[in-house]
């Protein structure tokens, strides 16, 4: 076999679900002693390469090579023999047994048939304080931090495997200092050679320690580049696939056509989740909220819906002071939120159409006035048409559904219980266009209805299509509020990119 | 000290003081007599809670226990008094029946996901069913085999006797602590009982070690009613009804987390002690009504799983917060 320069490769991996195509031919190569960014949006692909690369998925087409010659990676397990270690976001390791144990599990040294308790501590505290770890190896792992967890959990992948490590989003829930210590150990792993996968969503961590980067968009290889050689914007423009030459400005009524305030958020967010936002709502008004994944958007969105409830700050509804400390709260409101995953948080995907129409509005009525199945079949053949829900019949389990039929079913829901304020996370992905274009024409509606909405959307063109004002969020912090001619891809494109310091136009 | 250690500790706090307040009211129950009698009054009961250890600190749950020291009584009582056999082949033959009917019941568990409980319910009746099958009346058993066992014993200075299964009992607890703390076995069941995802994704064999939990289980209830056939000298199919409630008593009284992922074989020791304690201090007082002794357990087992839950609700380390710097 040829001499590869790379230790681990994929070659025209194709991966197909159904009639989904979810990897489309991505080529994706990894050398030793690099840490290799992988980046894109939700639904881009990343998940299922690396699932491929690790063996947890078999590729429909192409191949994973490891150096050079062609593997076949049964699963996880199986890729570890062959020098790829992973380690995930959510620790996989046990909290009830000791460090020691964790990094040996299943390869314990044995004496006499008998686990050797005081050479495995032995060994485990030499391999940890290669690691800057300096603790009791007998100990507990549950009683550490996670960022120790997530060290340790390295220490097991490298032990194990020792060429390829692929580190899933392992920064996700730990606070600066601990990121600063996770990256300490990844480039003394670089240093050794190792051949590193980086996935994350923070670009600041990207450009402070990858050395080349690979972004994937809808199944497809964007683009595989250097580090250096590129610039945060470019980066992001590769992520949403935003040509940054298109600038047309919409053309919108001013700012002061708006009617009266119907929502005031002031100081309003969440310890460990949302820093603290300005925000108000007119009726009749459109707000998109734009940012990379994970840098806030539908903490934001919880947040205002009382999913997760604010801790800080106060709302004024019309005027009036208003506290919403759970969903309920806000539905008493007259507010409406369509989460992102629809499947998991959405439907009640056994339930029938009309079922899945009328619960959010019996919900708001109560128990004692039941909705009786004629009044049921009535709303929801209202909206069936109002919304053409392309149903066999409203009785109809809602999981047979399309994706974009049963999105149009909890709009639906929402808009029977006739909201002042309704929120859509990512209410157009993965769906075809056709229910697209009637979601999209669904909120232009409403909005000439009066009704305020929040609509948070990783597609560009579609919240500048609609929006009277675009919020950007990044790390977790509301960075710019975009109106009148700023309202172009360009220009939120800039703001998602910028570092704090750089001034936003 | 380890917070896993703590409710170990308490229960051998508990036994010592409970122990030390009963020997001030009857002086008598300080005596290698008693303390021999412990041993093997409560053989069988104590061999089954280390197989029930393992199932609990895995995670799972076997209710299929009593049930199955009924099973292998009257099986060995059949084997032995209607068929012929010698006690030592009818003995090999009930551990292997019980071998099947773990390994059928862990395969169960594993492939079709089916939670242990019910699983070893339905075991439990299959058992006990099968038991009053075969026959509903008590089978003595006269074999000159049982004689020789019942008469090895110790005899201790006080005019105490350590039974041949007493020490039996013993035999297996110290066993049992070896293969959960000191092989790779071990260390097998507390990663399921710890996290079964990250268990499979360590490398773990979730299916193999999942049906050897289960056949250790069944085979150390075959050898309980092997033990309570020595201790009763017959089988009877309704014999041991609701041991396993006892042993899952023990076991929980010993420190072993019901959630699974902590525990330790010896805590159960001290566990099944504890609950001999109460039934010998109810024998010694002789007004109170046997039943007491449930009240007693209740009592216990409440107030350790409060316990279990306050130390490790109380220790757990605070999520690190993902907040910014």
């Amino acid at each position: 076999m040829a001499n590869s320069p790379f230790v681990l490769e994929a070659r025209g991996v194709i991966k197909i679900f159904g009639n989904h195509t979810a990897l489309d031919a991505v080529d994706f190569g990894l050398k030793a002693g690099e840490v290799h960014a992988l980046l894109g949006e939700n639904g881009a692909g990343k998940s299922t390469l690396i699932k491929i690369l690790t063996g947890a998925y078999q590729p429909d087409g192409g191949g994973v090579f490891v150096q050079g010659e062609q593997v076949h990676l049964d699963n996880p397990l199986h890729a570890q023999t062959h020098g790829i270690g992973t380690v995930y976001q959510e620790v996989n390791l046990l909290p009830n047994r000791s460090v020691a144990e964790n990094l040996y599990l299943g390869h314990q040294p044995t004496r006499f048939g008998l686990v050797d308790h005081r050479k495995m501590e032995a060994n485990a505290k030499v391999l940890l304080q290669r690691y800057g770890l300096n603790l009791d190896p007998g100990s507990e792992l549950g009683t550490h931090s996670v960022a120790v967890q997530q060290i340790v959990a390295i220490a097991r992948a490298v032990e194990l495997s020792g060429k390829v490590l692929i580190l899933d989003e392992p920064t996700a829930s730990l606070d600066r200092n601990e990121v600063e210590r996770l990256f300490e150990v990844v480039r003394d792993l670089k240093s050794r050679g190792l051949a590193i996968i980086f996935i994350t969503h923070f670009l600041d961590q990207v450009f402070a320690i990858a050395d080349r980067v690979t972004v994937l968009r809808n199944g497809r290889l964007v683009e595989t580049r250097p580090l250096d050689s590129v610039s945060r914007t470019d980066v992001v423009r590769l992520m949403l696939g935003k040509d940054i030459a298109f600038s047309g400005a919409t053309d919108l009524e001013p700012e002061n056509a708006h009617s009266e305030v119907l929502l005031d958020f002031r100081d309003y967010g969440r310890k460990k989740s949302v820093q603290p936002f300005n925000l108000t709502v007119h009726k009749g008004e459109v707000i998109g909220i734009a940012g990379l994944l994970g840098s806030g958007r539908t903490e934001m969105a919880r947040i205002m819906f009382g999913a997760d409830p604010a801790d800080q700050g106060t709302l004024h509804i019309s005027g009036k002071p208003v506290s919403i400390r759970n969903t309920s709260d806000a539905i008493a409101q007259a507010f409406g939120f369509c989460p992102e995953d629809r499947k998991a948080e959405g439907i009640f995907g056994d339930l029938s159409v009309r079922e899945n129409i009328v619960i959010a509005l019996q919900g708001k009525l109560g128990w004692f006035r039941a909705l009786n199945r004629d009044e049921q079949l009535e709303i929801a053949g209202k909206f069936g048409e109002a919304m053409d829900i392309r149903a066999a019949s409203l009785d109809m389990p809602v999981k047979l559904l399309s994706g974009g039929n049963q999105q149009k079913v909890i709009l639906s829901r929402w808009l029977a219980t006739d909201p002042a304020f309704l929120i859509l996370d990512e209410p157009t992905r993965g769906i075809d266009v056709g229910a697209h274009a009637e979601i999209v024409r669904t909120i232009n509606r409403l909005r000439d209805d009066g009704m305020a909405m929040i609509v948070i959307s990783s597609e560009l063109d579609e919240v500048v299509a609609y929006s009277s004002r675009i919020v950007v969020m990044r790390d977790r912090e509301m960075v710019a509020e975009l109106r009148g001619k700023n309202i172009n891809p360009g220009v939120i494109v800039q703001a998602i990119a910028n570092h704090p310091d750089e001034a936003v136009a | 000290m380890k917070r896993s250690l703590r409710p170990l500790a308490a229960t051998a706090v508990i036994f010592i003081i409970a122990y030390a307040l009963s020997v001030l009211q009857f002086p008598s129950m300080l005596s290698t007599r008693v303390l021999g009698n412990f041993l093997t009054d409560n053989a069988f009961l104590g061999i089954a809670a280390v197989g029930m250890t393992f199932v609990i600190i895995s995670g799972g749950i076997d209710l299929s226990v009593g049930a199955v020291i009924g099973f292998t009584g009257v099986l060995v009582a059949v084997l032995i008094s209607w068929m012929g056999i010698h006690p030592l082949l009818a003995f090999a033959i009930a551990l292997g029946v019980a071998g099947l009917f773990g390994a059928a019941m862990g395969l169960t568990i594993h492939f079709l996901n089916v939670p242990s409980f019910i699983v070893t319910l339905a075991g439990m009746f299959l058992a006990r069913g099968g038991a009053s099958v075969i026959t509903q009346d008590s089978v003595p058993i006269n074999h000159d085999f049982y004689g020789t066992v019942t008469g090895l014993i110790i005899r201790l200075p006080g005019g105490g006797r350590l039974s041949f299964i007493g020490l039996l009992m013993i035999a297996i607890f110290i066993l049992g602590a070896l293969l959960a703390h000191r092989t790779r076995f071990g260390s097998y069941v507390y990663a399921l009982g710890g996290n079964e995802v990250s268990a499979s994704l360590m490398g773990v064999p979730v299916a193999r070690t999942t049906v050897q939990i289960y056949m250790l289980s069944s085979m150390l209830a075959a050898l309980a009613g092997i033990v309570f056939s020595f201790y009763t000298s017959a089988g009877y199919p309704l014999a041991a009804v609701g041991v396993e409630l006892d042993a899952i008593s023990a076991v929980v009284i010993g420190g072993t987390l019901l959630t699974g992922g902590y525990g330790f074989v010896l805590g159960t020791f001290v566990g099944v002690m504890l609950l001999g304690l109460v039934q010998t201090y109810i024998i010694f007082d002789g007004t109170l009504s046997s039943w007491w002794t449930k009240i007693v357990i209740g009592v216990l087992l409440f107030l350790f799983i409060v316990l279990q839950r306050v130390i490790f609700a109380a220790s757990t380390p605070g999520e690190k917060s993902p907040e910014k710097a």
